[in-house]
């Protein structure tokens, strides 16, 4: 079963962390990674920029339209994502408690919508 | 009802979840489990009435409704590669039928009803709304019907349907595992647990100065599903403190409220009336779990009702042990409602002016705000030192945050004899009941 890890907490703390808090936050998830990619559950992740970095597109009538920031403006947002294979949920939810900043933020575990390809 | 209904109601209600269970985790098909349960009891009608009933009714009808099953899945095309997942499944049940999974743990070990005990963890899982666990716990576990389910919690039967229908796809989607959680998960589990069946007592309790019987046939659901949860984890205290708790209720109910459904109190409320060996069984299993040595809330609460039922009186009430217990409580708590309840056991054991020094720590504190117990008890603890003025206006300030009627006319009726200056007999704020 996979599930896709998103990982939210306010950018701008992570933004107003110090040299020495991101060394840690950084050999914190080395040891989360090493640990699930040991066990085999590791599909896949990134840390994403923050939202002053995004951009946003629709299409209205055949018109491109291009847009600044994020989909919509809110107190926690999405700074990276996992994608994991776990046996059920509470193997995910076991997952998501070692995320690190599952003790700053919140990991949203969203069971991955698996398409029957012809 | 004849003898074979009378069999069948019977094994409803004893067997109902053990047969859903068993065929959940066979099948993994929610729906379909309970569709061929629901077969194999109407089959029972038929067949009991001519072969008599069977010698072990449960395992009758899990037989008839897992048979149901594997007809249901050789009919369905697309069942076939399901078919041979589950008569591997069946095959393995029949050469062990207690090595039922890969998941081993302690409270697996007794051997004895480990579907039933799969099945209450599943439905109580936190990944479900709290409103889900508990429709899903009463469809599956109980065997109450939706439309049931739907009345109990006053909610249409669309809505009640839809929010079975979601908790099972999301359990299905989601992949919530049918099983014990391991040990190390299990205090929070067991946690969650119990809570659904208190949530449940609590619904059908607050309903019982109603006519209203199927939201009071909670309580009794809740209690049967509490008594399977303390056979299936005979190890864990507060199981046995949960079941004590909902006897010790049941056993003070018909005396709760008066011919009008107006609460009746604790201390107006007539002892004789109150069920004894509802009582007994209630103060022992408390007393059973305290030896465990493992307190906690549950048990707590039930020793303080315990310690309510017993006493022969108001008065001769054993309130320097409530009190005991409710600071006992508070430590494993930390509710500020406990607080409140200690400071009027407090009051009842060394006065009132003890009581209401913790009663002022609480308004202090801001803590309690908004709740009309607060300034009603210190309303009570103040007429009782005779500071009426202070009395009347902690009264008039428990009346404006009430929020049912039947408690504005109550403190109405308790300002207007502070304010006659009149002592009226017997009346108090409630403690408990």
């Amino acid at each position: 079963m996979r599930y896709l890890m998103l990982i939210c907490n306010d950018e701008t703390a992570a933004a107003a962390m110090s040299p020495a808090e991101q060394e840690q936050s950084t050999a914190r998830y080395i040891d989360f990674q090493q640990e699930m990619g040991s066990r085999g559950l590791l599909e896949g992740g990134a840390r994403l920029r923050p939202t002053s970095d995004a951009t946003t597109v629709r299409v209205v009538d055949d018109e491109v339209l291009t847009g600044d920031g994020p989909f919509a403006e809110t107190k926690e947002q999405i700074g990276g994502y996992y994608l994991v294979d776990c046996k059920d949920l509470d193997e995910a939810i076991e997952v998501a408690s070692k995320i690190p900043h599952a003790r700053f933020g919140t990991i949203e575990i969203r069971p991955i919508w698996e398409m029957d390809m012809p | 009802m004849t003898p074979v209904e009378a069999a069948v109601a019977e094994a409803y209600r004893e067997e109902w979840g053990r047969v859903v269970a068993t065929l959940i985790r066979l099948t993994g098909d929610w729906d379909l489990a309970e569709e061929c349960a629901q077969d194999a009891f109407v089959r029972a009608l038929e067949h009991w009435e001519h072969e008599g009933v069977p010698r072990r009714p449960g395992a009758w009808l899990t037989t008839t409704a897992r048979n149901r099953a594997l007809d249901r899945l050789r009919r369905d095309a697309t069942g076939a590669a399901k078919l041979r997942e589950v008569t591997t499944l069946m095959a393995a049940d029949e050469a062990s039928p207690h090595e039922t999974g890969p998941v081993r743990d302690p409270v697996d070990d007794s051997g004895i009803d480990d579907d039933g005990l799969r099945l209450m963890f599943t439905c109580c899982h936190p990944a479900l709304s709290l409103d889900a666990q508990v429709a899903l716990t009463l469809r599956t576990l109980a065997g109450l019907t939706t439309a049931e389910i739907a009345h109990a919690f006053l909610v249409p039967e669309a809505t009640m349907a839809q929010r079975l229908v979601r908790a099972k796809r999301k359990m299905r989607n989601a992949a919530i595992p049918f099983r014990v959680p391991p040990a190390h998960q299990l205090p929070e589990r067991t946690r969650a647990v119990l809570g659904v069946l208190y949530l449940t007592f609590n619904e059908g309790y607050a309903a019982t100065s109603g006519r209203d019987l199927t939201r009071q046939g909670l309580c009794a659901e809740a209690t049967r599903l509490a008594r399977t949860l303390t056979r299936l984890m005979p190890d864990e205290p507060e199981a046995l403190g949960l079941l004590a708790l909902m006897l010790l209720h049941s056993a003070r109910v018909a005396t709760r409220t008066d011919g009008a459904g107006d609460l009746v109190l604790l201390e107006d409320q007539d002892r004789s009336r109150w069920d004894t060996d509802l009582i007994t069984e209630g103060a022992g299993l408390v007393e059973q779990a305290l030896r465990r040595g493992r307190p906690g809330p549950y048990q707590v609460q039930a020793a303080i009702a315990a310690c309510h039922a017993t006493a022969p009186s108001h008065a001769d009430t054993d309130w320097a042990q409530i009190a005991g217990l409710y600071g006992k409580l508070h430590r494993l708590t930390g509710s500020n409602v406990v607080e409140l309840n200690r400071a009027v056991a407090v009051a009842m054991a060394d006065g009132p002016a003890a009581g209401l020094a913790i009663t002022d720590g609480l308004e202090a504190s801001g803590v309690l705000e908004g709740y009309h117990l607060l300034p009603a008890t210190q309303a009570d603890l103040l007429r009782r030192l005779g500071r009426r003025d202070e009395a009347a206006l902690a009264y008039r300030r428990a009346r404006t945050l009430a929020r049912t009627d039947a408690e504005r006319r109550y403190l109405t009726r308790r300002l207007a004899s502070v304010e006659a200056a009149v002592e009226p007999a017997g009346e108090s704020v409630p403690s408990g009941g």
